[in-house]
């Protein structure tokens, strides 16, 4: 009984300890070439850690290269706003729709659902046309109101949240006599929060770290996101690792960040995010 | 002007205030491309063709879907990528499971298995691409437990193996996730269910298979069935690593491929229209299945 008790403890930790490994080793390795020079980078194994680890002149270079100042700017902008934008827009559709019987209130519930189907790469085939005759290609305010527009899971999270909040506190307050926009600014919004929370973090991290659309409407050196301009180490340092290492880990580092301090947030936006369906 | 100060004056101004924004962006960025997605579907023609210069082909895109090499290959990839995606939940759940029975140290274990999740897929890009280049990490590693590097086959390059490697990068990315999802589900089960059964002698694999399992099913089934529309879509992997290099052209790299670099719109718009499709015909598979199997268990 102890024994087999001992073994499946050893087993799980083994377990455990593997995979965690395997999470960390890749992003680890980069961290090592990250702090090397040139020649030893050149010289010794990518896995043996770096003579030096207060080394940073690839962390310097590697920003300046890719202009990471200006994209991370940037990146912040596109994230602050389309957060705004979407917490406002989807709160308050998602008040009109669950607490009011309109006309075409169904129909617009499933004209979201349904486009909750439809993956965003596959769209922008027509959305490029689309944006193209706007004039909305190569700004940063094209690509945010795009951005804003896109992505419907949100709305979505908001939906669910209303159902579970009373209706009892906004009709007891309109009967006081409360118009509307007070019932949503001053109740709605705030007992909405948790779902904010949630949604904020889920499209907080695609937003950060979308890529394709970026690539495809945003052109001009001044307007590239923190994604595009860690792609331009594909061209001139070609497998100069050392430097591409050190952008790596440069625009993972705000996400780190977060992470370490919103860890149990994080998690529980994960969770709800989820239960959909 | 009385009217609007009425209850139901109010409510119609507040309903078409708070609805047109969001209205107006669905059908900008969805319903019309949605709609020209279908239309371009059936031409043949460039972005900067003029309507009246677009080339009406009937079903001709569709069938080139079926029949081009590069599009029917890329469909069959997705294959790679719905296996790696079943591997991956139930790797997810075993560890989600083991971290739910209490462990030294598992807050610790949880982050660093999630992590990855947080990273750009161009960052994830980058850092594989290095992780699998000959003689670097994975070769190293490899050569400390005693494999000889030379029998090692080229991990982007060999086509016996550069679509696993790369189904391992998203794998790598995703299972942390999950893993954190299953925890969330597995914590939402009730505990006192658990004492009970410790209490009766059940072992941790008879709990497992009585008490989680039929707990979280609908959390299970539904991202069974998420991971396959994932699986038609995967992208950020091979459009990073190789380029899509090599047989590793998924259908988006594809498409993308076809889309933007060489403008065919009309057979790009079919292609889209074939994977929305099959979505469509997967989601309404799984509200069926869940309308009927998850019903019948629950009573």
């Amino acid at each position: 009984m102890k024994i087999s008790k001992i073994l499946t403890t050893t087993i799980k930790y083994l377990v455990l300890v593997f995979f965690s490994f395997a999470a960390v080793v890749p992003v680890v390795s980069c961290i090592f070439t990250a702090f090397k020079t040139a020649d030893e980078y050149q010289t010794t194994s990518v896995i043996t850690p770096p003579s030096n680890w207060l080394y940073f002149e690839n962390f310097v270079k590697a920003f300046k290269t890719a202009n990471m100042g200006r994209a991370f700017l940037n990146s912040l902008i596109v994230m602050v706003v389309v957060l705004l934008v979407s917490v406002i827009v989807g709160t308050q559709l998602a008040y009109v729709l669950n607490r009011f019987e309109f006309f075409g209130n169904g129909i617009i519930r499933n004209l979201f659902l349904f486009a909750s189907l439809l993956p965003s790469i596959a769209m922008q085939v027509t959305v490029y046309k689309i944006m193209t005759v706007l004039g909305f290609v190569n700004h940063l305010y094209g690509y945010i109101i795009m951005m804003c527009g896109t992505d419907v899971i949100s709305i979505y999270i908001f939906i669910q949240f209303m159902e579970n909040i009373s209706s009892s506190v906004d009709e007891s307050a309109i009967i006081d006599g409360a118009s509307y926009w007070t019932v949503y600014w001053k109740i709605i919004l705030p007992l909405l929060k948790p779902a904010v929370v949630t949604a904020c973090i889920l499209k907080g991290v695609s937003v950060y770290n979308e890529y394709y659309c970026a690539n495809l409407y945003l052109m001009d050196k001044e307007i590239r996101t923190m994604s595009t301009s860690l792609y331009t180490f594909v061209g001139p340092m070609g497998s100069q690792y050392n430097l591409i290492c050190a952008g790596v880990l440069i625009s993972i580092l705000p996400a780190f960040l977060v992470f370490i301090f919103s860890q149990k947030q994080i998690y529980s936006g994960i969770t709800q995010g989820a239960v959909k369906g | 002007m009385k009217w609007l100060k009425s209850r139901k004056g109010q409510q119609a101004v507040i309903i078409l205030s708070f609805i047109t924004v969001p209205l107006l962006l669905l059908v900008i960025f969805t319903y019309l491309p949605f709609a020209q997605m279908v239309q371009f579907s059936f031409y043949k023609m460039k972005y900067l063709t003029p309507p009246d210069k677009r080339v009406f082909v009937g079903l001709r895109n569709y069938i080139d879907v079926f029949t081009r090499d590069d599009c029917f290959k890329a469909l069959k990839l997705s294959f790679y990528y719905c296996a790696g995606a079943l591997f991956q939940l139930a790797l997810a759940l075993f560890l989600a499971t083991i971290l739910s029975f209490g462990a030294k140290g598992g807050n610790v274990f949880k982050g660093m298995m999630f992590f990855p999740y947080l990273i750009s897929g161009i960052a994830i890009g980058f850092i594989f691409k290095f992780f699998y280049t000959r003689g670097f990490v994975l070769d190293s590693i490899l050569g400390i437990v005693g494999i000889d590097v030379d029998s090692l086959p080229y991990w982007l390059k060999d086509q016996k193996v550069n679509n696993w490697s790369l189904v391992a990068t998203s794998v790598w990315r995703y299972f942390g996730q999950n893993m954190v999802l299953f925890i969330g589900a597995i914590m939402s089960v009730d505990a006192e269910l658990y004492e009970a059964a410790a209490l009766d002698g059940a072992n941790r694999f008879q709990q497992f298979f009585h008490i989680i399992l039929p707990g979280i099913k609908t959390i299970v089934t539904l991202n069974v069935i998420l991971s396959i529309t994932g699986s038609l879509s995967a992208f950020e992997p091979p459009f990073v690593i190789t380029g899509g290099a090599n047989g590793t052209g998924t259908y988006f790299v594809i498409m993308n491929e076809i889309a933007h670099v060489t403008q065919k719109v009309g057979l790009a718009s079919a292609m889209a229209v074939v994977l929305l499709v099959i979505i469509f015909i997967v989601t309404i598979l799984q509200k069926l299945f869940f309308k009927y199997v998850f019903r019948e268990a629950d009573t």
